[in-house]
């Protein structure tokens, strides 16, 4: 409370000496690999294409940064990466600048899951189940992930309820079309805690992608849940890190632009960066799967079966459910922290 | 300050009365209090920024903190009709078609989506679900409101036939409310007025405040083993090796709290320098788990915080003089009954500094417990910075931050009452 009310006391003062401050436009993603790719593919293009300055900041996700921005009136993120739940909280709170789909230049192009009321789809990731095809071989599904005796060894998860009470129950046999029903009920989620307590002992909790990379890498754990593009970057470095497509958990990541910043030319590079040429060229890079149906086709044949929006990879792919965990975070996470610190 | 200056203003006139030449001493005496106004005037200039440093630094950020702990406007500013309409309800059976109507007359009257969502939030704390009934309804009854709102809802959604989804929305027309407060020491407010536990599986934030007074309680102890020796020591030795030795405990606390806790990631994992060297001398021959548990945990918080247990218990020890030692020895005593009877007495109000610093400074960590500790080691501030990042419920991270200053202050209260807060801080 203190440091913000301090954030908050600086930026005033800030405002107050600059009174004529002209800024750079400024986009925010989450870092790692993925914003080493944005600025590659993306960010660097659009500079030369545009000829003017921009400035490129990370965070780890929440909204609490936005709000007070937009709340103070001190806004400096233009264009912000978020996750689907964070941009529909910050949408419902209207910190977030409308998308009117009607006058938008890409609007045709663009797939209708990644047309949001506050941002548009910036590309789509899955989470998988990923092992060192050095050192382990023959893991094909989540319930094989639960096998201790075939498969010894540490098992990589992360630490949030959201999409691991999902591993939870897929390993559990329940189907990816009825699994939300499933999780929304109270039995659903004493089975999908049921199922977690099984491995317990074995599970070693990551917060970050790269973590679990650097685990496979040095042996600390046999398997463990993943991101596809984390996967294919280890591998193009040397490592022969394999994945499991069944039954992958898929969500979107979306650019959404807060009030109070650069609105047109925030919506300038959105509107560049769902084009299809730099979408394909992201892809390649990163093998996230695209929102621009043109850029879909263009993609190389030999990346194409990769992205998670391939249709092989697509057969029994669960789809996370937004609207289910904007109602159910905070009491899940709360029985998931209980749960993991007992 | 404010009396100073009135029993200033008044002192005056009193001697004025007492003597006896009338004019030339209420000369005097306006000139007197004029003098002391300006001197007024200019201690108040002086001890200006000490007061505004207070004001802006802890009592507005505590205050916004205590207020956010019980503020409770999101219902109130989103159904005023609704709450008009349940005022007679006696919270049994489903409401009154007039309630129906009120919270369909409410959504078509908010103008900004906000609001609605902020109430939408605010009521999903109590019932799960509750935030997307809302926006159902009010996307429906937006788009196209019915005649009889009652079965319009009702088609939206059988859940508005549920008189406890009203209830909470009856309860929370309150300004104020207990309920992030009862959150935060896992209890909920009962349906008929009382306070009961939380389901078992919700039950959080008793256990968390447990782990973080014992965590906080061991490091504060270990801390004071270690530091005392080397306080002693620093002491002791005198002139430039002592200088040197509080050097290389003050080197670390020059160092950023990230770049110390980071490093103790890199020597305590499982192939960092400490196992590779136990190994290489074969006192083990399988990597410990250093980190990313308690033990780490300590480590890297028994490092970082020693200098606040050293400082204080040098700053005392330098003022005791050699020759009380030398006086016990003289007469007699052994360096035990020495060290028990004279010098440790002494040293109490270092130690008692130390350790009432160090305990409190740990209670709040958070940096070093989310990157070194285990599942099982967050300490409260980790809830802290979750509701207040990812889910925005600042009510919550504001009771949480009450619940931790209310037993950091219970603590100071019944220490000051056994050791004396002026011993403590150095004043007696």
């Amino acid at each position: 409370m203190r440091t913000r009310f301090f954030a908050m006391m600086a930026s005033a003062a800030l405002v107050v000496a600059s009174p004529a401050l002209s800024r750079d436009l400024t986009v925010v993603g989450f870092g790692g690999a993925t914003q080493e790719a944005m600025r590659q593919t993306l960010f660097e293009p659009y500079r030369n294409k545009v000829g003017t300055p921009l400035l490129e900041e990370s965070y780890t996700g929440g909204i609490a940064k936005v709000k007070a921005m937009v709340e103070t009136g001190t806004t400096t993120w233009d264009v912000v990466q978020m996750d689907e739940n964070e941009m529909i909280l910050a949408c419902d709170q209207g910190l977030l600048e409308p998308f009117d789909w009607a006058s938008l230049p890409n609007s045709a192009e663009i797939i209708a899951a990644a047309k949001s009321d506050c941002g548009v789809g910036a590309f789509v990731w899955s989470k998988i189940l990923a092992y060192d095809g050095d050192k382990t071989s023959g893991v094909t599904s989540w319930a094989d992930f639960w096998n201790l005796e075939k498969w010894p060894g540490k098992r990589g998860l992360r630490k949030q309820a959201r999409m691991t009470l999902e591993v939870a129950l897929l390993a559990d046999g329940v189907k990816p079309e009825e699994l939300y029903a499933v999780l929304a009920t109270k039995e659903g989620q004493d089975r999908a805690f049921a199922k977690l307590d099984e491995i317990k002992p074995s599970i070693q909790w990551w917060e970050s992608g790269a973590q679990p990379m650097e685990w496979l890498a040095s042996g600390e754990v046999t398997m463990t849940s993943a991101y596809n593009g984390r996967v294919i970057a280890a591998n193009q470095q040397g490592r022969h890190f394999t994945m499991s497509w069944t039954n992958q958990l898929y969500a979107m990541d979306f650019w959404a632009i807060p009030k109070g910043g650069n609105r047109d030319q925030a919506f300038d590079i959105v509107n560049f960066m769902t084009s299809p040429d730099p979408q394909k060229a992201f892809a390649e890079k990163m093998v996230y799967g695209v929102t621009n149906a043109k850029a879909m086709d263009s993609i190389s044949a030999d990346i194409k079966p990769q992205l998670p929006t391939a249709e092989e990879n697509m057969a029994g792919a669960l789809a996370v459910s937004t609207p289910f965990w904007v109602d159910h975070e905070e009491e899940l996470q709360q029985r998931f922290n209980r749960w993991v610190a007992q | 300050m404010a009396r100073a200056m009135t029993s200033a203003v008044f002192t005056g006139p009193r001697i004025g009365a007492v003597d006896g030449q009338q004019g030339r001493v209420s000369a005097l005496a306006t000139g007197f209090r004029a003098d002391r106004r300006r001197q007024t005037i200019g201690s108040l200039f002086l001890i200006g920024p000490l007061v505004a440093f207070i004001v802006f630094a802890f009592v507005l950020p505590l205050g916004t903190m205590l207020f956010h702990a019980i503020n409770n406007p999101e219902v109130r500013n989103a159904f005023p009709m609704t709450l008009a309409s349940l005022e007679d309800w006696d919270g049994t059976g489903t409401p009154p078609d007039a309630a129906f109507d009120a919270l369909a007359a409410d959504i078509r009257a908010s103008a900004d989506p906000k609001t609605m969502a902020e109430a939408g939030r605010r009521l999903n704390y109590e019932i799960t679900g509750f935030r997307s009934l809302l926006a159902k309804t009010v996307r429906t009854v937006r788009a196209a409101p019915e005649k009889s709102a009652r079965i319009q809802l009702l088609a939206i959604d059988g859940n508005w036939d549920n008189p406890a989804y009203w209830r909470v929305i009856q309860r929370n027309g309150a300004p104020l409310t207990a309920f992030y407060l009862l959150s935060a020491v896992d209890l909920r407010p009962g349906e008929n007025g009382g306070v009961q536990m939380a389901p078992r599986e919700e039950r959080l934030f008793l256990s968390t405040l447990m782990r973080t007074l014992t965590i906080s309680a061991l490091v504060t102890v270990i801390c004071l083993f270690v530091a005392y020796p080397i306080a002693n020591a620093i002491v002791a030795i005198g002139g430039r090796f002592s200088a040197i030795m509080l050097a290389c405990v003050l080197l670390p606390f020059w160092t950023s709290l990230l770049v110390r806790t980071s490093a103790w990631i890199v020597i305590l994992q499982k192939e960092g320098v400490v196992n590779r060297l136990l190994q290489a001398l074969n006192i083990t021959n399988a990597p410990l788990e250093l980190v990313f548990n308690r033990t780490g945990l300590y480590i890297a918080m028994v490092h970082i915080l020693l200098p606040f247990m050293v400082l204080p218990l040098v700053s005392v020890m330098k003022g005791i003089s050699p020759s009380y030692v030398k006086a016990s020895a003289s007469l007699g005593a052994g360096p035990v009954t020495t060290f028990l009877r004279v010098y440790l007495p002494l040293t109490l109000p270092g130690v008692g500094a130390g350790c009432l610093l160090t305990f409190i400074i740990s209670a709040g960590y958070y940096v070093t417990p989310t990157l070194v500790g285990g599942a099982s080691d967050q300490m409260l501030s980790y809830f802290v910075a979750f509701y207040a990042n990812t889910t925005i419920n600042w009510g919550m991270s504001a009771a949480l931050g009450v619940l931790l200053l209310t037993c950091i202050l219970a603590l100071y209260g019944i220490v000051g009452r056994i050791v004396g807060i002026g011993r403590i801080v150095g004043m007696e």
